[in-house]
């Protein structure tokens, strides 16, 4: 039975009447437009869904949207808009980060989620705010390289 | 304007749009009208299919299969081999082959009458490993013997070296399947558009599919027309098999006259899907009484599966590669293509040559150590160089810089000191490995059988289009290619357009495979500037078109395998180090250091990239990433239980270059995306069995097998089985 379900996404209020237990990726990519919610393992082992539920991220996005109702949701759409957002982007962009992209909207949530916990992350800590997210292109070391210089570039505003 | 070397690195062209979540993947767009397709397959490994029952059908759905491929239209796929059906007709030969499509209007309805088809089956013995198929388990379903195909090569006199050697030793060195796992699953939409269709895919090469596929219509291949959209990832896996995906697509969308759309999650995909060969070879080695070798004769087995598709051609990289970097005095080797009831395997990058890589590197290990010398220094003594015979008889064309890549890596891994600190089963290990990668395709391949062409074409305000068939998948060609026409022309990047390609408006330049798009197409791309160039500040809108020449002087034999096999081979040198914890068994890597020779590097950045992602993918081959096929299913079927490497797996790497300009490439440039996987499986197994002193001939090693050749392995210093 259809419900409606109200949340924030991206700093607007917005409601869905829908089945409860359709997948909040779905409603994401499909009611509102957000694309550059991926859809990779379909059973969060590979991070690419990531989206960031009242500010911790999660890498099950294949979770009901029914469990949304009353949340606060970012996607990638909203976190690239930030001046957060694009430092990572820009550095991702200069580091060499990015190969075949479908990983990348996730590994942005991820490093803008480290970043802002810790500003100044060593390499183990970026290694390890990035591990629940799987690249099969990169190799990881270009864009664990990208975070530090996101950290470096971006300075205070990761203290904000 | 680019400027000064171009091997300086600029930004990717599409890193912003991706970074962003606003670049669009194939199942991004909604193709609104168009119906929903899902596939039955078949879930049998061998049998013949008695009768196949339908659920009631809703107006409106309609499940397709062989019988609704018109007259005159074929059911089967060109893929180089012209043997795999689109849909299984009375028998079936793997788990997962295409039966037919369901198609209709609502996404759900669809699955649900997917699921409620029954296939009655009689069931027969399916043959799954490379013994089984050559044993002719269940009977033998290919050419009497289930050998696909075959090839044998000879340099020297091998048997009358065996008759002279002191010693003649044999061992078998095997390698698994390895599933892609590029982050983006197959998906496809084929739409009918007047006297044509038009397929958008995610895909390495959209003129693959229209030859393909066209023929189960019998129409022209310019009446399907292919648009490939932005690819996440491939590494092969997308080189073939999206025909598999594509054809059943376009007879559906024939039948219903509408657009039918299908994308695979990740269990699909998994499941149903081609892999990497598994290999198994075996070596017959000949010793003097100092222990060098006098000749190699090598026996190459790959499990092709149930079609032969392309796997000629790679069991044919694999034989040529499997003399490795090396020289041999006399060398034969005999390949074979084996038929078995699974998936048939397919592209990865590497197609075949990582497993003969693999086999040689471990094969001259182990004939080292069981002398008691250190791996290094016996190969050594064999490094090929300028000028030397190949595989093939053909010659090394180009210089061969592995003493300065050798060194490079020694120095930065500190080698020396660690080889010879870290005693054999200490806990501690350093191995080291050498591999090459032969460019583009075999001999005059490019110029008998691709012909590729591309154009330029400048406007008149001044921006310049690059027109070809190429895509991009991850590896940047979409900034490769605009870079090298930039650099010629001295205007901005920004002003070079390069679109995913379209084949009803782009030349054929060849498929994205072989390590061929930089070397090849990128030199098409650099000679269209040199001649747009002059002409340039002076014509408003003209085309300029150049097609591939092969240079002169280098002969091949495409049936006899006789020549030179490849002008430009890219070379790697990779040392990995670990450390492995006596009770657990869990191997900790401590440092991956690599060099590489790649001609001059258009762009250092993402060739690092590339050196990155190949040498860790190639690590997850050689360690944790475990498909095991059971009865000819895959037992792996997501991403938590089939593992590749994290972030947390591995440290940072150690990337190193050589400067060697290649004679016939853009700018000096030569292929180099498959030759980064192919080497650092063969040192990670050095290191670990210096490590644990056990002899390791196989791979995947995960953590359970590392501590099974820890309690019952063979010494590493043992001799090897002797057959004279």
């Amino acid at each position: 039975m259809d419900m409606k379900i109200c949340f924030k996404l991206n700093g607007k209020d917005v409601s869905v009447t829908t089945d409860p237990l359709r997948r909040l990726i779905d409603v994401l990519r499909e009611d509102f437009g957000c694309k550059g919610v991926k859809e990779g393992c379909s059973e969060g082992e590979c991070g690419a869904c990531s989206i960031i539920l009242n500010g911790k991220m999660v890498t099950r996005c294949i979770i009901p949207v029914g469990a949304a109702d009353g949340q606060e949701i970012m996607t990638i759409e909203g976190v690239s808009a930030t001046e957060k957002g694009q430092t990572i982007v820009q550095a991702f962009a200069d580091g060499g980060a990015v190969q075949c992209g479908f990983c990348i909207p996730g590994m942005v949530i991820a490093a803008y989620c480290l970043l802002n916990g810790n500003p100044d992350p060593t390499e183990d800590e970026i290694r390890l705010g990035i591990s629940g997210n799987i690249c099969r292109c990169t190799g990881y070391d270009l864009i664990v390289e990208s975070i530090r210089l996101a950290a470096k570039r971006g300075g205070d505003i990761w203290k904000k | 304007m680019v400027a000064g070397d171009i091997s300086k690195a600029v930004r990717r062209v599409d890193a912003v749009s991706k970074s962003e979540g606003k670049t669009r993947y194939v199942s991004d767009y909604d193709f609104a009208d168009c119906l929903w397709g899902r596939l039955v397959r078949s879930s049998i490994p061998r049998g013949i299919i008695r009768a196949i029952h339908l659920p009631e059908m809703p107006e409106g759905y309609r499940f397709i299969t062989y019988k609704d491929i018109p007259e005159g239209g074929h059911n089967w796929l060109h893929m180089i081999a012209t043997d795999w059906k689109c849909f299984a007709e009375n028998d079936v030969r793997y788990v997962g082959e295409t039966i037919g499509i369901m198609v209709g209007p609502d996404k759900a309805t669809v699955e649900d009458l997917r699921q409620k088809v029954v296939i009655d089956y009689e069931e027969q013995v399916p043959a799954v490993t490379i013994d089984e198929g050559l044993a002719c388990k269940g009977g033998a379903f290919v050419n009497g013997n289930n050998i696909h195909c075959s090839l044998k090569l000879d340099v020297g006199n091998v048997d009358e070296a065996f008759a002279k050697a002191d010693k003649i030793v044999t061992e078998t060195i095997e390698t698994g399947f390895q599933e892609h796992i590029y982050l983006e699953t197959n998906g496809a939409c084929c739409i009918p558009e007047g006297d044509h269709f038009v397929v958008y895919a995610s895909a390495q090469c959209p003129f693959y599919i229209s030859r393909s596929i066209s023929p189960l219509l019998n129409v022209t291949p310019d009446k399907v027309i292919v648009r490939q959209i932005t690819t996440g990832g491939a590494f092969g896996g997308k080189e073939h098999f999206p025909d598999v995906v594509c054809g059943p697509l376009l007879v559906a969308a024939n039948v219903m006259k509408k657009g039918v759309k299908m994308f695979f999650d990740r269990e699909e995909d998994i499941e149903n899907s081609v892999k990497r060969h598994p290999s198994k070879v075996v070596f017959k080695t000949g010793l003097d009484k100092d222990g060098n070798i006098t000749a190699m004769e090598s026996t190459v087995c790959y499990n092709v599966g149930g079609y032969l598709s392309s796997s000629f051609v790679v069991l044919q990289r694999g034989c040529f590669h499997v003399t490795g970097c090396y020289l041999f005095p006399n060398m034969r080797t005999t390949g074979y293509g084996v038929a078995t009831n699974t998936f048939p395997s397919c592209a990865f990058r590497g197609f075949g040559a990582p497993q003969t890589l693999f086999a040689v590197e471990t094969h001259l290990c182990h004939i080292a150590e069981m002398q008691g010398i250190d791996p290094l220094e016996y190969k050594k003594r064999y490094f090929i160089k300028q000028g030397d015979t190949t595989s093939t008889n053909g010659k090394i064309v180009e210089r061969v810089m592995i003493p300065e890549m050798l060194e490079q890596v020694m120095k930065a891994s500190d080698y020396e000191r660690k080889s010879r600190e870290y005693k054999w089963g200490s806990g501690k290990g350093i191995g080291i490995s050498f591999y090459n990668h032969g460019g583009a395709f075999t001999g005059n391949g490019e110029q008998a059988i691709i012909k590729a062409r591309t154009k330029l074409h400048k406007f008149a305000d001044g921006r310049v289009e690059i027109l070809c068939s190429q895509t991009e998948m991850g590896q940047g060609f979409h900034t490769i290619l605009p870079k090298i026409a930039a650099h010629v022309l001295e205007i901005p990047i920004e002003k070079v357009i390069f679109e995913d390609p379209d084949t009803s408006r782009v030349p054929d330049s060849g498929p994205t495979a072989a390590s061929r798009s930089t070397m090849i197409v990128g030199e098409l791309v650099e000679r269209a500037a040199r001649l747009m160039k002059p002409r340039y500040a002076k014509e408003e809108d003209f085309t300029v078109e150049t097609c591939y020449e092969h240079p002169e002087g280098y002969p091949w034999d495409q049936n006899t395998f006789q020549g030179y096999a490849y002008l430009g081979y890219g070379w790697g040198v990779c040392a990995v180090e670990v450390e492995v914890d006596p009770c657990t068994a869990e191997i900790t890597t401590k440092g991956i250091w690599s060099s590489h020779d790649a001609g001059h590097l258009i762009d250092e950045r993402i060739v690092h990239g590339q050196v990155n992602g190949g040498v860790l993918q190639g690590l997850g081959w050689g360690s944790f990433e475990v498909m095991e096929n059971r009865d000819g299913h895959f037992r792996q079927t997501s991403m938590s239980d089939y593992i590749v490497p994290t972030s947390m797996d591995y440290p940072k790497q150690g990337v190193y270059f050589v400067e060697n300009p290649y004679e016939w490439g853009p700018f000096g440039a030569k292929g180099m995306g498959e030759l980064v996987f192919n080497g650092s499986a063969a040192a990670y197994i050095d290191a670990v069995s210096r490590a644990i002193g056990k002899r390791i001939s196989r791979i995947p090693l995960p953590t359970e097998e590392v501590m099974g050749y820890m309690l019952h392995g063979t010494d590493i210093k043992a001799g090897i089985e002797e057959v004279r």
